[in-house]
């Protein structure tokens, strides 16, 4: 809200934009480098926690047998996560995992679409700390719950061991362990991020663009126009991006989970 | 460029610990929210709609089983009342048939009852009028035979066997 501003306020953009476009000062102390309590991104947190808690519960202060139309959507919200993604990918044990999924879901969407709210323009998700979280949520349920499932014994050794001839375990197994207990929390973690990061970074780029062509010479004035309906056209690609990523972040976490609970991998 | 000014160069690829912090109280305070007031009160209005659509469901097969049974009821008691009426009917008619037998036979002894009455009082009849027919008779042949007598009586039997002869004669033809 305010890095941009001051970055288009001084009519000089610093183009091409950089990582450090992504840290913007903090407010509270005000300007401040290195503190990261109180910034644009975790106020930005802060708004998302509090709107989706203030609008479920307001939505939902005093449930319908027949639903009014804010009821029905906040329904309709909890409906899809559970029944398209819960019950979809673990199956009837699947419900009780939907509150969780659908609170993810939820917030992993509005989190991502503050990258295209005007005066926010930056997802709090471009930081890789949130995405962490996240995913070491993920990381720490799935094995919570297969372990509950199958002892620790059975569930690490379905996990593991693949039904294989022996003498091409001793090749499988690093590769289980690494793809299983490695990869699977740190690529949730980075593919939301980075997906966050390429859009911020993208839009910056055309908008910047435009303004350091324009800067550069006035016979460039076209070229400015089209970078930023490139802006524009990237907004609305940015917009399948953010609801593709809050998606797949929360049908992942389903397919760990399912597999956590699988009988067999 | 005021940025690296600063002096500050981030790795976006490190998460900042006070990020982690503030992001981890925030989704854990929004996790606690929503699971715990939201939706599990939204699974109960699943259920209670599940519940309200089955019992309606169930209240409609309850309705359409009691109709069910009733038009059985009403369909054995139209069977049963079908049969009455013909066994009534057929009642009647054996009533009919005996009621009829009665009055032919009645009627039969009636007229039986008639002729026999009628042939005693002719036999009767007929009884009393050899009776006043031999007195008369008698009497008459009594007059004839002393006219006869009394005109032209020849001998005692040649009298008594004209009588005789008479009488035999008169005899035969009323027993005829």
């Amino acid at each position: 809200m305010f890095g941009q501003a001051n970055v288009l306020a001084q009519g000089a953009a610093n183009f091409p934009p950089s990582v450090e476009d992504f840290y913007l000062p903090s407010i509270l102390p005000w300007g401040a480098h290195n503190s990261y309590w109180f910034t644009k991104i975790t106020f930005m947190v802060w708004l998302a926690v509090g709107i989706l808690i203030l609008f479920f519960l307001v939505s939902y202060r005093n449930p319908q047998l027949v639903p009014t139309k804010k009821q029905w959507f906040a329904e309709s919200i909890y409906g899809f996560v559970r029944n398209n993604i819960a019950v979809d990918m673990i199956g009837h044990q699947g419900v009780r995992f939907a509150p969780y999924f659908t609170t993810l879901f939820c917030f992993v969407l509005l989190t991502n679409f503050f990258a295209i709210v005007p005066f926010f323009q930056i997802s709090p998700n471009s930081h890789i700390a949130f995405p962490a979280f996240l995913a070491l949520i993920s990381y720490v349920l799935f094995n919570y719950v297969g372990i509950r499932q199958h002892g620790f014994v059975k569930y690490f050794k379905a996990a593991l061991v693949p039904p294989a001839p022996w003498y091409i375990l001793p090749l499988l197994i690093p590769i289980e362990a690494f793809s299983t207990f490695l990869v699977r929390p740190f690529s949730l973690a980075v593919r939301l991020f980075a997906n966050m990061f390429a859009g911020h970074m993208l839009l910056l780029v055309f908008t910047l663009g435009g303004f350091a062509m324009l800067n550069a010479t006035g016979l460039l004035a076209p070229v400015s126009v089209l970078s930023w309906l490139m802006t524009v056209a990237l907004t609305f690609l940015e917009f399948l991006v953010i609801c593709l990523q809050a998606y797949v972040f929360t049908v992942l976490t389903a397919s760990y989970v399912q597999g956590a609970l699988a009988e067999e991998h | 460029m005021y940025f690296l000014a600063e002096g500050a160069e981030h790795n976006p690829i490190l998460p900042i610990w006070q990020e982690i912090v503030v992001g981890g109280i925030a989704f854990i305070v929004l996790c606690f929210v929503l699971m715990k007031f939201v939706f599990p009160r939204m699974e109960q209005t699943f259920q209670a709609r599940v519940d309200a659509i089955e019992g309606g469901i169930k209240r409609a097969e309850a309705a359409q089983a009691e109709a069910n049974q009733l038009l059985e009821q009403y369909r054995a008691q139209l069977a049963e009342a079908r049969t009455d009426a013909a066994k009534i009917r057929d009642d009647a008619r054996a009533d009919a048939e005996g009621i009829r037998q009665d009055i032919l036979a009645k009627a039969r002894e009636e007229s039986d009852r008639i002729i026999a009455a009628g042939k005693e009082q002719l036999a009767a009849e007929r009884a009393t009028i050899v009776r006043e027919l031999r007195t008369e008779v008698g009497t008459i042949a009594v007059d004839l035979a002393s006219k006869i007598v009394g005109e032209s009586l020849v001998d005692e039997a040649r009298r008594k066997g004209t009588v005789d002869r008479f009488l035999s004669g008169l005899e035969s033809t009323g027993a005829r």
